[in-house]
């Protein structure tokens, strides 16, 4: 192959020479180059290597398609693997590199494994790897994956960076009224029709110039620059470089946009990619028609492309392909390209497969001096890193047969067009098989959207057009506006019939004819499956591979569907077709993710208190998606010394602790007690304004779903709290009761979580503490805020705030909610006071520590498995009034006695420790699931050894008295424990009451 | 049968390949089978293998109305682990494994069952002790398990985000080393090669129209090709169970149908040689490398009720979005495709294989996410179910009446809401 | 992504709500036998076709909704407000908030 840069015409500028490297040599382009346009200049003809065979690939078309020459572009942590030649823009000091061979691709040892081919039949694999050869020996995965250890590395394509991706993304969102995919005549036509009627057209473009087909063609130029001049001027806004590569429900569309990976030297504020969530009230895909290879033999070897790939080097990037052409063509459209390439100095063959072709054709080649032979075919390519000669064959009745061979440095095939229907069929819409024009053309929808131009089988440029605006005045009418006239052109537009033309062979002639080059399937291959029985399309796919690679079947799948219908002995569409998935084609994962990576991954809630608290020296755990002190550490502090001074702090002084996070939900409305009656297992009815009460809520199963306390603030408002991890749950449980299950309750619920800070004050000395903060000290005094009491009043400084008494530590406690905004102030002077008496900040490993002395329970415990019972609660939940969960709770499983129940445990020598998540087991029966688990461990420092909290069969009362196992086989083994009530520390709650 | 062995392919490749027979036949239907099981999936063509091959009963029929293993056999990401917690599920799970692990030989059909370590990785001490109890009791009810620390981790997989700026920082990671991947498409196949080689008619484009019944029997199946009469008949059709279960007029089912996308990226050399799990802050997010060298993820449902085998954008998204934060470096790999299975999802996250009101109709459903690496032991059990007509004792709470006895197999603590159990 | 028009917000992204479930389920007064609650909270027809569902506005104006859906297409036929009062309100108001 001699590839020349012509010296005028295309789309590029010759006066930005760029120089770029391709294995490790420097060559160079011009702006407005391709990297494959560029290295066809360049003469560089070996670029890739096939996945299997690892035999030599170039280039095979001009766009998306592309099967052969995908390489590796960019170094270091910039990397890309198995870029497109075809798609990648040239730009000054580009790196590209082959991929899938060593040493390079142009000398690839892996290509010994082409010698071995006829062991490498399709599906292969699934027949042997299993154990010993030859006969397959042995058990077990053992022998398997030592070969999948080789048959991995053989595998992949290009190789991926293991450092962080260094670039960054966006996400972005669009509105329009109609968007146009394809710059081609029709999506041209339709993007100036539908703005030309008022209204919000976006037009988008994969490529970085506008124009799709026409570029294809000669002297289009100046022209096509007043057609974008016109769809400027119309409003409609168009997106290069961008690909709408998934259709999705509610008409919109996935689009990705490249905005630097054109570009040298991106600018540092640029994202290389934006990932666009585009809302269309109608689509129009014009999406244009990709050319089809014909299998052969040694269809593969650089130098063959499609016809249509040629003239799109010749016109857009004024690259002859090749001096010595032979084109192979099945239709019409590749003659046009023979005269434009005879005019730019090559010499032409053409050989049309078919017996006869209209006048106007012939002349064309007649224009072209082409030698034309009717009834001919390429039948085997000779030439191993490329083509030099080509067998020919010859139509004799209804067979192949050998008919001479030709030398030439450049095959051009066209074996017919498929619409690109791709992204119609992401709304599950099949495609239709069209015997006339042998393609399958869109199938009908319901849906807000038309196909329009060669996407449609549409293969005449006016007619492109014409179909174009046809759509686009469906469009226009869809939205409201005035009913168009035009009628859409039928498909097809060739002057004379394409001839179906999908493999050549000779009888008895061994061929290498490839239907997916990419993944070296060839025409074999889908025979051998037919053999086998893997005869539905799908089957096909999977078995072979056919069509999996990265251009996801838009090369081979006809070949291989007409294949399998010729064994089969049906037509095509018997054989159905492959469902096209998302996306059009491939979109990185940088892209898709956005912005939404590292800490920017999900959502950080902080509490009002967060700066606080870690000014203060906390160190911050995970509590879903909040950020919670966890301990506050002294110098030389561990987490350990820190939680164990905290809580025995706690017990003696006063202690500080920040529980904003808890969900906090105002319940307002004269029916609030009767919502609350309901949703609580225990009795509601009756609780006195001013006071607060514990409640457990069930779910409808009868499980326990959630836990907090309520406080009765006035006659119909109350004041709700939920744990931290179920806060929006109950939250939209509550909506969700009121608004379908009871919406005679006239109650309203509204989250006021973010607006009402928490601080727990916690310790016989809490009160004093309170007493130095509120306005009036004597409004919390025992008598007037006795335990499970309720206060609305202020703080110094007039800050409004709510106390209720009431205690997860088993101390003398108060929950303070003030409006958060005042809460760092307040959290001053709180600590002032509490630093006077000796107390201390502490956090969840400390609140940890104090709960479990006291057997309170947590999410540890309510793990959406247990009953009130389990949970040692029983009592609270009332039998005299239904409730959420009353009718379920009961079931027969539910009420049986011997359930795990909640018990607390003590290492039976004290000094021993151990852990949460260990098995309870019978000393005689450490195996199977035991007779409990274990959810939380501390080290009491009132108790001064190690305690914890679990289930166990039966409960305390089974177990009381015997040595139990606490069993960890993944941690620490085993450890003798005794079983003690959960309530381990101050069961009769006198420091809490007193 | 020519058996599939290193010989036989030596011999084909000799031989241009003409040595080799079909996988499976493609029979007509006869009118009538001992047993008929609608749905030609993993869990339909195992249970049919298992007939033949553990209980000698080979008059069988298994329906599809597609292409066998068109439905979520080769829909899923391949996934197959034990690491399930609770009585009956640990059992069952367990015993799947160990038939995975020597599947290929069973079937003489490679399906590349690769034991690659399943990698859960941990965020919080509290998230650790949860997971603790859950292979604690996998090791005591004996199989694997182990919690790997940081140093371990990082040795193991140098390249997941160990960032302490990260929004959730790994501190670790439960793993189960037997657990790994598999080649979906060839267990449909190594199964429906080995039941047809016993005598199974495995009946493809055949679709159940109608169900034929008296109070208390079905007496046949309406169907594209005729009817077709079983004298016992097993439902195996997953997220369609609901469509089968009306035709037959039983009513309501604890199952939901909903979506679960699946992605693959563009093959690359080996990157990644565990699965690995990432579950923190509502993210739900699976991860492994194909041998084709694609890779293989997946994360949570759509969140909707639906039976379109397609998925939509914020989930594509948000998939991506945990992929790069774990494996910061996949944000230049490129996703090549994306599609969606109906997944039956029950309502407390376990599976129904169980007797029905009809005395010969046997129900296989409500696999969840579960159903790929269930697959061999559910066709185990389900054949145990139908050729003996009574439950083995592992599946004895895998009934439609464990609800109304207060058994929920809820290995996640979700609740009766079937989008909750993904 | 399906687009969902609010009755109360106009058409949002369903990445905006959460799906609550099966609209055409009667949850039983409390005190209702445990038949009729494992019926209502266990068994789902789960409808191949048009069923009535009910979404929440979770991050828009928090009403929960039924919604008239495909569940094979995903086309969405009707909304109206959970709430039955609501719902007859918002039908005789003169100006329901209009699609767009």
């Amino acid at each position: 192959m001699t590839a020349t840069r012509l010296a005028k015409g295309g789309y590029i500028d010759r006066d930005q020479l760029l120089n770029f490297t391709w294995d490790g040599r420097t060559l160079h382009g011009h702006a407005g180059d391709s990297l494959a346009s560029a290295l066809l200049a360049s003469n560089q003809q070996v670029l890739g290597r096939s996945f299997k065979y690892h035999r030599p690939r170039g280039l095979m078309s001009a766009g998306v398609e592309e099967s052969g020459a995908l390489v590796t572009i960019g170094r270091g942590d910039h990397r890309d693997a198995n870029v497109r030649a075809t798609t990648q823009e040239l730009y000054a000091g580009l790196v590209a590199q082959g991929q899938n061979a060593w040493p390079s691709v142009r000398f690839d040892a892996g290509s010994i494994s082409n010698l071995f081919g006829r062991f490498l039949a399709a599906g292969f694999y699934y027949k042997t790897f299993m154990g010993l050869p030859p006969f397959e020996w042995g058990s077990g995965t053992g022998m398997w994956m030592r070969y999948e250890k080789i048959i991995r590395k053989a595998a992949g394509m290009g190789e991926a960076s293991r450092s962080p991706d260094p670039d960054h993304y966006e996400h972005a969102h669009g509105y329009c009224d109609v968007l146009v995919v394809g710059s081609g005549p029709a999506g041209r036509g339709a993007a100036l029709t539908a703005a030309k009627a008022g209204v919000d057209v976006i037009l988008v473009e994969q490529e970085a110039i506008l124009g799709g087909d026409t570029l294809a063609q000669p002297q289009a130029a100046d022209n096509l620059a007043d057609q974008i001049k016109a769809l400027k001027g119309a409003g409609v806004r168009i997106m290069a470089r961008t690909t709408a590569f998934g259709l999705y429900d509610g008409g919109v569309a996935g689009l990705l946009e490249r905005v630097t990976d054109h570009l040298a030297e991106p600018p540092m504020w640029m994202p290389r990619q934006r990932c666009w969530t585009l809302r269309a009230r109608y689509t129009v895909l014009a999406t244009g028609a990709l050319e089809r290879h014909v299998a052969f033999g040694n269809n593969d070897r650089p130098g063959i492309m499609t016809a249509n790939a040629a003239r799109v080097y010749l016109n857009r990037f004024a690259v002859r392909a090749g001096e010595n052409i032979v084109i192979a063509t099945n239709n019409d459209s590749a003659y046009a390209g023979a005269a434009e390439l005879a005019q730019a100095g090559a010499s032409i063959q053409i050989l049309d497969a078919r017996k006869s072709i209209p006048d106007a054709i012939r002349a064309q080649a007649a224009d072209a001096h082409a030698a034309l032979r009717t009834g001919a075919a390429p039948l085997m390519a000779h030439g191993a890193k490329g083509i030099t000669a080509l067998d020919i064959a010859g139509q004799h009745a209804a067979n192949w047969r050998e008919a001479g061979k030709t030398d030439c440095d450049l095959l051009l095939v066209s074996g017919g067009w498929s619409p690109v229907v791709n992204l119609l069929s992401h709304r599950g819409v099949k495609p239709v098989w069209d015997a006339d024009l042998a393609c399958f053309v869109p199938g009908q929808t319901n849906e807000p959207l038309s196909m329009a131009g060669s996407a449609a089988g549409i293969w005449n440029d006016n007619a492109c057009l014409l179909s174009g605006q046809a759509a686009a005045e469906r469009a226009v009418a869809h939205l409201g506006g005035a009913q168009g006239s035009s009628a859409a052109p039928a498909p097809g537009g060739w002057q004379g019939a394409i001839t179906p033309l999908y493999e050549v062979k000779v009888p008895g002639r061994q061929l290498k004819s490839f239907v997916d080059p990419q993944h070296d399937v060839t025409t074999e291959d889908i025979r051998l499956a037919h053999r086998e029985g893997y005869v539905s399309v799908e089957h096909l796919k999977r078995y072979t591979t056919l069509g999996m690679a990265t251009d996801q079947g838009k090369m081979g799948n006809i070949i291989g569907l007409a294949l399998m219908a010729e064994a089969l002995g049906k037509e095509i569409p018997q054989v159905g077709t492959t469902t096209f998935r998302p996306p059009y084609t491939p979109v990185s994962l940088g892209a898709l993710k956005g912005r939404n990576v590292g800490n920017h991954f999900r959502a950080l809630r902080r509490t009002p208190l967060h700066e606080w608290n870690l000014e203060h020296g906390g160190t911050m755990t995970m509590a879903g998606l909040w950020h919670r002190p966890w301990y506050f550490a002294r110098s030389g502090e561990t987490i350990g010394d820190a939680y164990v001074r905290e809580a025995q702090t706690v017990r003696r002084t006063v202690g500080l602790c920040d529980v904003t996070s808890l969900g906090k939900i105002a319940i307002q409305g004269p029916d609030s007690t009767e919502l609350l009656n309901r949703i609580y297992s225990n009795p509601f009815a009756k609780l006195p304004i001013g006071k607060a009460r514990y409640g457990i809520m069930l779910r409808d199963d009868g499980f326990v779903m959630d836990d907090g306390t309520t406080w009765h603030l006035r006659e119909s408002e109350y004041f709700m709290t939920t744990t931290t991890a179920h806060a929006g749950k109950v939250m939209a449980f509550l909506e969700e009761l009121l608004q379908t299950r009871w919406t005679d309750l006239r109650v309203h619920v509204t989250s006021v979580s973010e607006q009402w800070a928490g601080v727990a004050v916690a310790g016989p000395k809490s009160r004093q503490v309170l007493e130095s903060c509120v306005e009036n000290p004597a409004a919390v005094s025992d008598a007037n805020l006795p335990f499970m009491g309720v206060l609305e009043t202020t703080l110094k400084g007039k800050v409004p705030c709510r106390i209720a008494r009431i205690s997860f530590s088993g101390e003398r406690a108060f929950e303070v909610y003030l409006p958060s905004d005042f809460c760092p102030d307040i959290m001053d002077a709180l600590w002032e006071s509490a630093r006077s008496m000796n107390g201390c900040l502490y956090g969840l490993e400390a609140l940890g520590a104090l709960r479990i002395e006291k057997g309170h329970v947590t999410g540890a415990e309510l793990d959406g498995r247990v009953t009130i019972e389990d949970a040692g609660l029983g009592r609270m939940a009332s039998d005299k009034k239904p409730y959420i969960g009353s009718a379920l709770r009961k079931r027969p499983d539910m009420a049986r006695d011997n359930r795990p129940r909640l018990v607390g445990i003590f290492p039976r020598d004290r000094r021993e420790i151990f852990n949460a998540g260990s098995l309870l087991c019978a000393p005689d029966h450490i195996e199977g699931y035991g007779e409990g688990w274990i959810t939380a461990v501390t080290h009491s420092p009132a108790l001064g050894h190690w305690i914890g909290l679990g289930f166990i069969s039966g409960g305390h009362s089974q177990w009381h008295d015997k040595t139990v196992v606490c069993a960890d086989p993944i941690r620490k083994g085993n450890t003798a424990v005794e079983i003690v009530s959960p309530h381990m520390f101050d069961p009769d709650g006198e420091r809490m009451y007193g | 049968m020519k058996p599939y062995s290193a010989w036989n392919v030596f011999r084909n490749g000799l031989s241009r390949q003409k040595g080799w027979e079909r996988a499976w036949r493609d029979p007509e239907p006869k009118t009538e089978y001992d047993v008929v099981i609608v749905g030609a999936g993993l869990h339909g063509l195992a249970s049919a293998y298992y007939l033949a091959k553990n209980h000698g009963i080979t008059n069988v029929a298994v329906l599809d109305k597609g292409w066998l293993g068109s439905g979520n056999a080769g829909r899923n990401t391949t996934i197959v682990r034990s690491n399930y917690m609770m009585p009956g599920n640990r059992e069952f799970y367990e015993h799947s494994l160990k038939l995975w692990e020597n599947l290929s030989h069973e079937l003489n059909y490679n399906v590349m069952f690769s034991q690659r370590a399943h990698v859960s990785l941990l965020h919080s001490p509290a998230a650790r002790d949860g997971a603790a109890r859950r292979y604690n009791t996998m090791r005591l009810t004996g199989a694997d398990g182990e919690l790997w620390d940081l140093p371990t981790l990082k040795r193991k997989i140098p390249h997941l985000n160990y960032s302490a700026d990260s929004r959730f920082p790994i501190i670790g990671a439960t793993v189960q080393p037997r657990a790994g991947t598999a080649r979906h498409d060839a267990v449909a196949w190594g199964y429906a090669r080995g039941a047809d080689q016993r005598g199974v008619d495995i009946i493809q484009n055949c679709e159940v129209t109608g169900v034929e019944r008296t109070a208390n029997q079905v007496t046949g199946l309406k169907t594209s090709r005729g009817i077709i009469r079983g004298r016992k008949v097993g439902f195996a059709v997953a997220g369609n169970t609901s469509r089968l279960w009306r035709m037959a007029e039983l009513g309501k089912l604890p199952i939901e149908s909903h979506k679960l996308q699946a992605f693959v990226s563009e093959p690359l050399k080996p990157l990644l040689d565990q699965v690995v799990v990432f579950g923190v802050g509502g993210a739900h997010f699976y991860i492994s490398q194909s041998d084709k060298g694609g890779m293989v993820f997946g994360g949570d449902l759509d969140w909707y009720k639906s039976y379109a085998q397609r998925g939509n954008l914020p989930i594509v998204q948000d998939v991506a979005e945990c992929a790069t934060s774990i494996l910061p470096c996949l944000g230049r790999v490129r996703l090549l495709r994306h599609w969606a299975g109906v997944m039956d999802m029950s309502m407390d996250g376990s599976a129904f294989l169980c007797k029905t009101p009809l005395s010969n109709l046997y129900l296989n459903a409500g696999w969840n996410y579960g159903g790929f690496k269930a697959s061999p032991a559910s066709g185990w059990y389900f054949a145990d179910l139908i050729a003996n007509d009574r439950p083995d004792p592992v599946i004895l709470n895998h009934a439609l009446s464990r609800f109304e006895r207060g058994i929920n197999i809820d290995e996640r603590g979700a609740g009766p809401d079937p989008k909750l159990h993904g | 992504m399906l687009r969902i028009p609010c009755p109360f917000c106009g058409t949002r992204d369903h990445s905006e709500f959460s799906y609550g479930g099966d609209a055409s389920v009667e949850y039983p007064a409390l005190e209702a036998p445990a038949e009729a609650w494992l019926e209502a909270v266990f068994q789902r027809d789960n409808i191949d076709g048009v069923q009535l569902e009910t979404w929440q506005h979770l991050h828009g104006c928090r009403m929960w909704i039924v919604v008239e859906r495909d569940t094979r297409s995903h086309e969405i036929h009707s909304v109206r407000p959970a709430h039955e009062g609501l719902a007859s309100a918002l039908a005789q108001s003169a100006d329901p908030v209009n699609e767009s």
